[in-house]
């Protein structure tokens, strides 16, 4: 399953990221193992418009998961609407914690 | 000649300033008097009359399903995160759509294209001899105020003497006010909020190129807050309104306060001479 997880830097020892749409980076693995890929979030500073056009990414990368602390409205309506589950991570670990928390199925979903 | 009355912070005495400025120069020649606080318009409660009014319309896309293979290159485009594209559908966000109408252009099978939506509305009144009030509304629950601040003011353009109430803050309502005016005053009050919202709003006016004049309202008679700023800054302090009860009690019944004290009439009329000469018109 690949998964995506909002993170303040570009790697899994950097910190998870609380907002969806201003992440600074999208950071994205398989469950079944492989690299982490970065994705910077050309968005993060916009002014507005940023939570469907920053959902497209994970649309257009194929991600099934989405692990972040928040989303808006309309983000979240594209979000599910592509059928992306949504899991929330709040703590103050770093994007591989987020990970692993997930993988080992300790992370509520979120909606 | 347009003159914009701005604040950067709410509720300084923007409408006050340019409802009673515009009463002032319609004693000696007729004026245009325009809302553009297109939020929550209100010089009207100054002046009510009987208006006319029409629509204010901006283009949004309509998509034709069976022609779209969704490739994705409208929500590519969009600025303003309106378009969404997944595999077997699109989303459309037509609160976010500025009404550019590049997704129609990028568009390679002429799925969309553009229909007209309401936003609001441009109103006309003569309250008075010598006074054309043209207000702008936005329909509640829309964003885009730009589209109904810059239909309002298409509307005013030729007339030699337009006062314009511009929306409070610093962002795009108070730009596409101010762009290309000739002057502006800003009305503040004496205190640290009326002094950060100042200089914020001060710096629109310098990057726009647009000369501006202050009106310090609410006065207590210790304005050094906001005397130091506009002495650092370059900006003339234009006049000096007292925090008087009068005042406060005949704005909010919504009377001018120029009708009936001769004073601030006349203090009034000097305004309009001295942003006249710094928008360099004698």
């Amino acid at each position: 399953m690949f998964v995506c997880v909002t993170a303040k830097g570009p790697g899994p020892e950097d910190l998870a990221e609380e907002r969806f749409g201003r992440s600074p980076y999208f950071l994205f693995k398989s469950t079944e193992g492989g690299e982490w890929e970065a994705v910077p979030n050309k968005f993060a500073d916009a002014a507005g418009g940023v939570g469907p056009r920053a959902a497209q990414v994970l649309i257009d990368k194929g991600a099934r998961v989405l692990i972040t602390g928040n989303i808006g409205g309309n983000a979240l309506a594209v979000i599910q609407a592509a059928g992306i589950e949504i899991y929330q991570y709040r703590e103050s670990g770093t994007a591989g914690d987020a990970f692993q928390k997930f993988t080992g199925g300790q992370l509520k979903k979120f909606a | 000649m347009r003159l914009v009355v701005a604040s950067g912070k709410g509720g300084t005495g923007k409408t006050l300033v340019a409802a009673n400025l515009a009463a002032v120069i319609s004693l000696e020649r007729e004026v245009v008097l325009a809302d553009c606080d297109v939020e929550e318009p209100n010089l009207h409660l100054f002046f009510p009359a009987g208006e006319k009014t029409l629509p204010v319309m901006t283009d949004v896309p309509v998509f034709d399903s069976s022609r779209c293979t969704h490739c994705g290159k409208c929500a590519d485009f969009c600025q303003y995160g309106a378009i969404v594209v997944l595999k077997e559908r699109f989303m459309f966000f037509p609160e976010m759509c500025h009404g550019c109408g590049g997704c129609e252009l990028v568009c390679p099978e002429g799925a969309i294209i553009l229909q007209k939506r309401p936003l609001g509305h441009v109103a006309f009144s003569r309250p008075r001899p010598g006074v054309i009030l043209i207000s702008g509304v936005m329909n509640e629950r829309e964003v885009m105020s730009p589209h109904v601040i810059r239909e309002t003011l298409n509307y005013t353009s030729g007339h030699p003497v337009v006062i314009c109430d511009a929306p409070p803050g610093t962002a795009c309502p108070l730009v596409e006010t101010l762009e290309g005016a000739d002057a502006c005053i800003f009305v503040t009050e004496p205190t640290p909020f009326g002094r950060h919202d100042l200089a914020l709003a001060a710096g629109v006016a310098e990057v726009l190129g647009v000369p501006a004049g202050v009106v310090i309202n609410r006065s207590m008679g210790e304005d050094e807050i906001i005397l130091d700023f506009c002495r650092s800054r370059n900006l003339p302090v234009f006049m000096t309104i007292p925090f008087d009860r009068g005042i406060a009690e005949t704005a909010n019944g919504g009377q001018l306060v120029t009708d009936g004290m001769p004073e601030l009439s006349a203090q009034f009329k000097e305004l309009f001479g001295k942003v006249c000469y710094l928008a360099g018109v004698k």
